[in-house]
């Protein structure tokens, strides 16, 4: 269950991220999606936003042991920071650029594994950070903006 | 172009025929879904070979119209029970996915891309 905080204008969720899940892996973007059309955001932002969340929640279930996706929204903008623990990235400017992926065949197989979800989320959010030690995990830091366009 | 109209004209087997009422708006084919999650626009009809679970979830995302599902593959349970969840109407067709590109595309449907 996520934990929802509504305090005056800035709305905080959480979502648990299991390793593994492929049955479950999805929803926490959905669930965000969901959210912020309840909120009657800009269908744009709300595509960047999915974008970002799901691409993150996947890296989370093939590449960690397991993580969380914190969302603040303001009335300026949508922050997710996706935080995991696991093995982190030894090259993060290798795994950075699109078609560098170290997934297996197995989950090749199922579609994942094209080395797009890091571009993608930095394509979708206008700013974007993230940080990783070797053997402890990884966290991303994206923002997305209620005004500024793609 | 209603969904229901493709479903005909292809003969696409339907899980759930409550919601074919849907318009689409353009098609997008890809097995890779980080590339489907970041180009296909909204109102699309998605051609994949993919089966399990998680193309529910990015054709949900993405607002897609429906999947259909070529060559022949089965959808798994728990992508059909995922579909009916989520509202995705979910079809599936031994047409490999060449051909129901190009049938779909003699309908009059065409590559859509998201804005930016
Ligand atoms: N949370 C993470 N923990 C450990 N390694 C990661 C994590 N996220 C990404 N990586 C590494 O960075 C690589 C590139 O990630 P990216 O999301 O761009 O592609 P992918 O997950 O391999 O494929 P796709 O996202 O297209 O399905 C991964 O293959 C993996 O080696
Ligand atoms: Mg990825």
């Amino acid at each position: 269950m996520p934990d929802v905080k509504d305090v005056g204008a800035l709305m905080s969720v959480t979502y648990d991220v299991a390793a593994r899940d492929f049955v479950r892996a999805g929803e926490a973007a959905s669930k965000l999606k969901r959210l912020l059309q309840q909120l009657g955001l800009d269908p744009a932002v709300i595509r960047r936003a999915a974008i970002a969340a799901y691409e993150a929640e996947m890296n989370i279930v093939i590449h960690s042991y397991g993580g969380q996706i914190k969302v603040d929204i303001t009335p300026e903008s949508i922050e997710m920071i996706c935080e995991d623990s696991g093995p982190g990235i030894p090259d993060i400017e290798k795994a950075l650029q699109e078609g560098y992926s170290t997934a297996t065949e197995e989950i090749r197989e199922m579609g994942f594994g094209a080395g797009m979800g890091l571009p993608n989320i930095q394509r979708s959010a206008d700013q974007f950070r993230i940080e990783s030690t070797v053997g402890e995990g990884t966290c991303l830091q994206v923002t997305i903006l209620h005004e500024a366009g793609e | 172009m209603k969904l229901a109209e493709a479903v005909a004209a292809l003969s696409l087997e339907v899980e759930d025929p409550q919601i074919l009422d849907r318009e689409v708006e353009g098609g997008y084919c890809s097995d890779l879904l980080s590339d489907v999650m970041a180009k296909a626009a909204g109102g699309s009809i998605w051609v994949t070979n993919q089966v399990h679970a998680n193309v529910v979830a990015v054709a949900s995302l993405i607002d897609a119209a429906a999947v259909i599902i070529a060559g022949g593959m089965q959808p798994e349970e728990e992508t059909v029970k995922k579909a009916q969840d989520v509202g995705i109407p979910l079809l599936s067709t031994s047409l490999s996915a060449f051909d129901v590109v190009g049938r779909l595309y003699e309908l009059g449907l065409r590559g859509t891309l998201r804005d930016g």
